[in-house]
This record gives C-alpha cells, sequence and structure tokens, in this order.
C-alpha cells in the first residue's frame, strides 16, 4: 500500500483479506504453540492495521506519527473559533432535537456533520499528500476527531431513541 | 466513574451559567475545546475600570468535570486582577475538584479558557487604547 491519505478501499480490503487468510490461527492449529502464539499476535496486528488505515481520522493520525508528527489532541485546545462556535451550535441543536424526541432533525444534523467531515477529508488529502503541510494537518486532524465524537454522540442517541 | 462530591455540586448546581455581550469592550471571551474528549467550553469575564473582573459567564458542552471545572473558576477568577487569574493553574483546579487522572485535561481546558479570554480582553482594549491615541 502507498503510504498516502488517499485510500483505494477496495485495495486495502484485498490486502487485509490476503493478509489476514495467511496469518490466521487456523492454519496454525498443527503448528508449535511458539507458532501459533506468533500466528495471533500478527492476526491481531493485521486487524488493527486494517482499523487505522480504514478510518479517515485515524489514517491521517498515523500517517503524520510516521513523519514525527505529534497531533496533540491532548493538549492543544486552541481551535479556531468558529469552529468551536459551530460545534456549540451543533450541541446545541442536538440537545433540543434529543429532548424533543425529534429523531428527523437528529438525522439532519448528522448529515451536516459528515458533509463537513468529507470536506476536511478531501482537504486531507491535498494537504497530507501534495503539500506535505504536517501542521496544517495536524489542525485538521483535531477537528475530525471533534466532529468523530459528535457524530458518534449523535448516532448513541438515535439509535436510543429507536429503541424506545 | 466515581465523581468526587465537589464535581457533583458543581455539575448539579453549575454557577455562572451564561453569556456576556461578547461586543462589549469590557467582555473578553475565551473560547476553547479539546479534540481527544470533544468538550468545548466557552467563558467570558467583564472587567471594571479597575481591571478587576466583576462578572463571569461560562457555557459548557462536555463532561461533568469539564463542567464542574468552568463552574469553579467563574468563582475564583470573579473579584481578582487579570494577572491574578493569569497564575490560576489546572493543577489548582485539579486537586480542589480531587480530579483523577484521565480528567486532568478537563483542568487543562478551565486553565486555557482563562487564559484565552484574558488575551482576548487584552486584545480588545489594546486596539481601544491604539484608537485613543491616534485620536
Amino acid at each position: 500500500m502507498p503510504a498516502q491519505f488517499a485510500l483505494d478501499m477496495a485495495l486495502l480490503d484485498q490486502h487485509y483479506r490476503k493478509l489476514q487468510a495467511e496469518v490466521h490461527p487456523d492454519r496454525f492449529a498443527a503448528a508449535s504453540p511458539g507458532e501459533r502464539m506468533q500466528s495471533m499476535q500478527w492476526a491481531t496486528q493485521a486487524n488493527e492495521a486494517y482499523r487505522t488505515l480504514k478510518h479517515p481520522t485515524t489514517r491521517a493520525r498515523y500517517l503524520l506519527a510516521l513523519h514525527g508528527v505529534d497531533t496533540e489532541e491532548e493538549n492543544n485546545t486552541a481551535m479556531p473559533a468558529d469552529f468551536l462556535m459551530l460545534q456549540m451550535e451543533w450541541r446545541e441543536t442536538v440537545e433540543e432535537a434529543y429532548d424533543e424526541r425529534n429523531i428527523a432533525a437528529l438525522d439532519a444534523s448528522l448529515k451536516q456533520m459528515r458533509e463537513q467531515a468529507q470536506a476536511l477529508e478531501q482537504k486531507l488529502v491535498a494537504i497530507l499528500d501534495q503539500q506535505q503541510a504536517w501542521q496544517e494537518a495536524a489542525g485538521i486532524v483535531r477537528k475530525l476527531s471533534f466532529i468523530d465524537k459528535i457524530r458518534a454522540d449523535v448516532e448513541h442517541k438515535i439509535s436510543k431513541l429507536e429503541d424506545e | 466513574m466515581a465523581y468526587s462530591d465537589k464535581v457533583l455540586d458543581h455539575y448539579e448546581n453549575p454557577r455562572n451559567v451564561g453569556s456576556l455581550d461578547k461586543n462589549d469592550p469590557s467582555v473578553g471571551t475565551g473560547m476553547v475545546g479539546a479534540p481527544a474528549c470533544g468538550d468545548v467550553m466557552k467563558l467570558q469575564i467583564k472587567v471594571n475600570e479597575q481591571g478587576i473582573i466583576e462578572d463571569a459567564k461560562f457555557k459548557t458542552y462536555g463532561c461533568g468535570s469539564a463542567i464542574a471545572s468552568s463552574s469553579l473558576v467563574t468563582e475564583w477568577i470573579k473579584g481578582k486582577s487579570l494577572d491574578q487569574v493569569m497564575e490560576i493553574k489546572n493543577s489548582d483546579i485539579a486537586e480542589e475538584l480531587a480530579l483523577p487522572p484521565v480528567k486532568i485535561h478537563c483542568s487543562v481546558l478551565a486553565e486555557d479558557a482563562i487564559r484565552a479570554a484574558v488575551a482576548d480582553l487584552k486584545a480588545k482594549q489594546g486596539t481601544k487604547d491604539e484608537h485613543e491615541q491616534a485620536a
């Protein structure tokens, strides 16, 4: 696989299945305990690698780590004000919609968030693969990290309302 | 996770929730966010002519510790000067609220919010001074 952000998902799936078949513990059922242990570790690593590469945020974070860049998601709190305002607005809208048990409104918010995330991911293709502007890319990963969190929260709220 | 009594108290009865007019020249607004947990915090301070913070409001979306941290700092900073509040450390907040290690970043967020609000106010008043000098 090329170490870049733009990803051919079919190619990733293909590599993953091939690798998974090679290291699957079932193939080592008759092997020595040491080899069985080794195959378990390989299989776990292959799963981890697949998960990391499949999701855009973790893929970008991993690529930045390869270039020695920390995305500082634990301690960099200085996000652009307009982005934080939007986060506040989203939180307010989601809270209201949830209180009103309005699943359609939650779905609409989710769609907005998905579009924002997709726009940022498009930007990352240019910034990571072409410009190699690592610090700028780290800022986008921090934004995506926010959007991932709120999307997961909205999805959780929707399924809670649907279950009731 | 078990919250300390102080966190619960601030979480259930948050002090100074709300907004101040961000266009008021005596109001400084600090907006910060923690990517790792998705928390967003807005802290606003209003200073009088002596440079003392006479009012503070906050709005926080996040976990109980983040809400408690911002609620606590609004209490702490009222009646203090800008220089005094710049001395507040996240460790003071974490200690007061007995935050566990995984929640320390909530107190970091609150400290950063104070700094951002003070910086915003100073930037506003700095430009105002320049206008006065120019006039």
